[in-house]
C-alpha cells in the first residue's frame, strides 16, 4: 500500500489553475524528485500533501486513511509529514536547541531530558552537532538548513517534504545540504522533494516527476527520464537547466 | 497681589509628579492587559472577534480622549449611582484609552512577524495558542518595544487632560499654584519642562531600543 496516493488533484488561484488533475504515489522508502518550471504547481502540490494549502477537488490518502483536513486531523498529519522550506524558516528568538525540542516537548509531550537527546541525534545526523547553543544568525545558510532538516527530523515524521531547499543558497553552501538529502535517501527516509539539483535527483531519485502547467508531464525513473525525454517540454527543460547552469551538468555528468 | 513664586510653589509643582507618573503606569498596565487581548483577538481565527477587537480600537483611537473621560466621569456616577472621585474615572478612561493604541501597535507588531514563522510552527504541530506563545509573541515583543515606549511618551503628555474633571497631577498642580500666584507665564513653561524631564529619556530609549532591534531582527516595522 502506498504511503501517500494523490487522487485527481485540482487546485485554482483566481484566474490561474496551478494544479490540474494530479495523480501521485508515494510508496514507504520511495524518493520522488518533482522537477518544473516556476509556476508549474510543484509547491503548490507540496503544500497540499501537508495541508497548508487545500485542494478544490480530488482526493489525497495518507497511509490509506483519505485527509479531511480537520484542525484535529492536521495536528496529527503535521506530526506524520514533515516539511524544510527554501527559506529555512527557523525560529530566530530560539537556540538551535530549542527551535529542534520545541515541536517534540510543545505538540507531542516530550519531556525536555528526552528532546535534548533527540536533538543531539538529528544534529549529527547534519553533522551540526557542535552548534547546538548557537542562534540561527550565527549560522551561514547551508547550516542553517541543516539545522531546518534536523529540526523536521526530530518530529520522527514518516515523510519528508523538502521544498527547494538550496535555491536560497550560494552555490558553495549547496554541496553540505545535498550530502545530507543523499544520506537521508540511502537511510529509506521515505522524501518529496522539489530540487533543481538534477545531480541529485539522478542520483538518488526513485521516481522523476516533472511538471508542467499543473500536470504530471512525464514520470518515471532517473535513468529512463533522463535518457529519453518522451517530450518536447521535457526535452526543452532538461536543455534549459544544463544551458544556463553549466555547474550543473557537471553534477549530472 | 498674589503669593509669590519661591522653592514651596516649586515643590508643589514637583509633588504632583508621582500622580502624573502613577496614572501613566496605571493606564499602562491596564491597557496593556486589555491591549494584549485585542491584539490577540484581532488575530484570531474568528471573524466576530476580530471585528469586536477593530470596532474597540476604531471607537476609541476615533473619538477625542477628552470625551472618553467626560462619558467615562459621568458614565461612572450614573452606573453605580454613586458619586466617585475623579480617580477612578481617569484611571478607567486612561485604561481603555490606552487599551485601544496598544492594542493597535501590538497587533501591527504582530503582523510584522513574517507569515513563514506562523507557517512553520503549525507544521511542528503546534496548536495556535501555542503558536502565538512559542513563536510569535517573542518576536512580536522585541519589535513592538519601540512603538510601545514611543505610546508611554504620549500617555504621560496626555494624562494632564485628567486635570479638566480635578485630578491633581502636575497640569491641575500648576493651575491651582497659577490661581494663588497670577504667574501662569513663570508656571506653565515651568510644568512644560517638568513633563519635558519625565518625556525626553524616554523618547531617546525609544529612539535607540529602535536601532537597535531594526539592526538584529533585519524587520522594517509597517503601522
Amino acid at each position: 500500500m502506498p504511503l501517500l496516493a494523490l487522487n485527481n488533484i485540482s487546485k485554482r488561484f483566481g484566474g490561474h489553475q496551478a494544479l490540474d488533475d494530479v495523480s501521485l504515489t508515494v510508496e514507504p522508502g520511495e524518493v520522488v524528485a518533482i522537477i518544473g518550471r516556476s509556476g508549474s504547481g510543484k509547491s503548490t502540490l507540496l503544500r497540499c500533501i501537508n495541508g497548508l494549502e487545500r485542494p478544490d477537488s480530488g482526493t489525497i490518502r495518507f497511509d490509506g486513511r483519505p485527509l479531511e483536513l480537520t484542525p484535529r486531523q492536521l495536528k496529527t498529519l503535521r506530526r506524520e509529514v514533515g516539511i524544510v522550506f527554501q527559506s529555512y524558516n527557523l525560529f530566530p528568538h530560539l537556540s538551535v536547541e530549542r527551535n529542534i525540542t520545541l515541536g517534540p516537548t510543545a505538540a507531542k509531550g516530550m519531556t525536555l531530558v528526552a528532546a535534548r537527546e533527540l536533538a543531539l541525534r538529528v544534529l549529527r545526523m547534519v553533522d551540526l552537532e557542535d552548534k547546538i547553543a548557537a542562534y540561527p544568525q550565527q549560522l551561514s545558510g547551508g547550516q542553517q538548513q541543516r539545522v531546518a532538516i534536523a529540526r523536521t527530523l526530530a518530529m520522527e515524521p514518516r515523510l519528508v517534504l523538502f521544498d527547494e531547499i538550496t535555491a536560497a543558497l550560494d552555490p558553495e553552501l549547496i554541496g553540505e545540504v545535498v550530502r545530507v538529502l543523499d544520506r537521508l535517501a540511502r537511510d529509506g527516509m521515505t522524501m518529496v522533494l522539489i530540487t533543481h539539483e538534477v545531480g541529485f535527483a539522478r542520483r538518488s531519485a526513485d521516481t522523476i516527476v516533472f511538471m508542467h502547467q499543473g500536470r504530471v508531464w512525464e514520470k518515471g525513473p532517473p535513468d529512463k527520464l533522463f535518457g529519453a525525454p518522451e517530450t518536447v517540454e521535457f526535452a526543452s527543460f532538461i536543455d534549459a537547466i544544463l544551458s544556463v547552469a553549466p555547474a550543473a551538468k557537471q553534477r549530472v555528468g | 497681589m498674589g503669593r509669590s513664586f519661591g522653592t514651596a510653589e516649586f515643590l508643589f509643582l514637583v509633588k504632583a509628579i508621582p500622580w502624573t507618573l502613577l496614572l501613566s503606569l496605571g493606564a499602562l498596565a491596564g491597557g496593556g492587559i486589555v491591549g494584549l487581548l485585542v491584539a490577540i483577538l484581532r488575530t484570531s481565527p474568528y471573524r466576530a472577534l476580530r471585528w469586536l477587537a477593530t470596532g474597540y480600537i476604531e471607537l476609541f483611537q476615533g473619538t477625542p480622549v477628552l470625551m472618553q473621560l467626560f462619558v467615562t466621569y459621568y458614565g461612572l456616577a450614573v452606573l453605580f449611582n454613586i458619586q466617585f472621585g475623579p480617580w477612578p474615572a481617569v484611571l478607567t478612561a486612561f485604561t481603555l484609552y490606552s487599551g485601544a493604541f496598544l492594542g493597535e501597535i501590538w497587533w501591527g507588531s504582530i503582523q510584522a512577524v513574517p507569515r513563514t514563522q506562523w507557517e512553520a510552527a503549525e507544521c511542528l504541530s503546534l496548536s495556535f495558542p501555542k503558536q502565538l506563545w512559542y513563536v510569535i509573541l517573542p518576536q512580536a515583543a522585541r519589535i513592538s518595544i519601540p512603538p510601545t515606549v514611543g505610546f508611554a511618551v504620549q500617555l504621560i503628555k496626555n494624562t494632564s487632560i485628567a486635570a479638566i474633571i480635578g485630578f491633581v497631577e502636575l497640569t491641575r498642580a500648576g493651575q491651582l499654584m497659577t490661581d494663588t500666584t497670577f504667574k501662569p507665564m513663570i508656571i506653565y513653561p515651568i510644568v512644560a519642562a517638568l513633563y519635558f524631564v519625565l518625556c525626553w529619556p524616554l523618547s531617546l530609549l525609544a529612539r535607540t531600543l529602535e536601532r537597535r532591534i531594526d539592526a538584529t531582527l533585519g524587520i522594517k516595522q509597517h503601522f
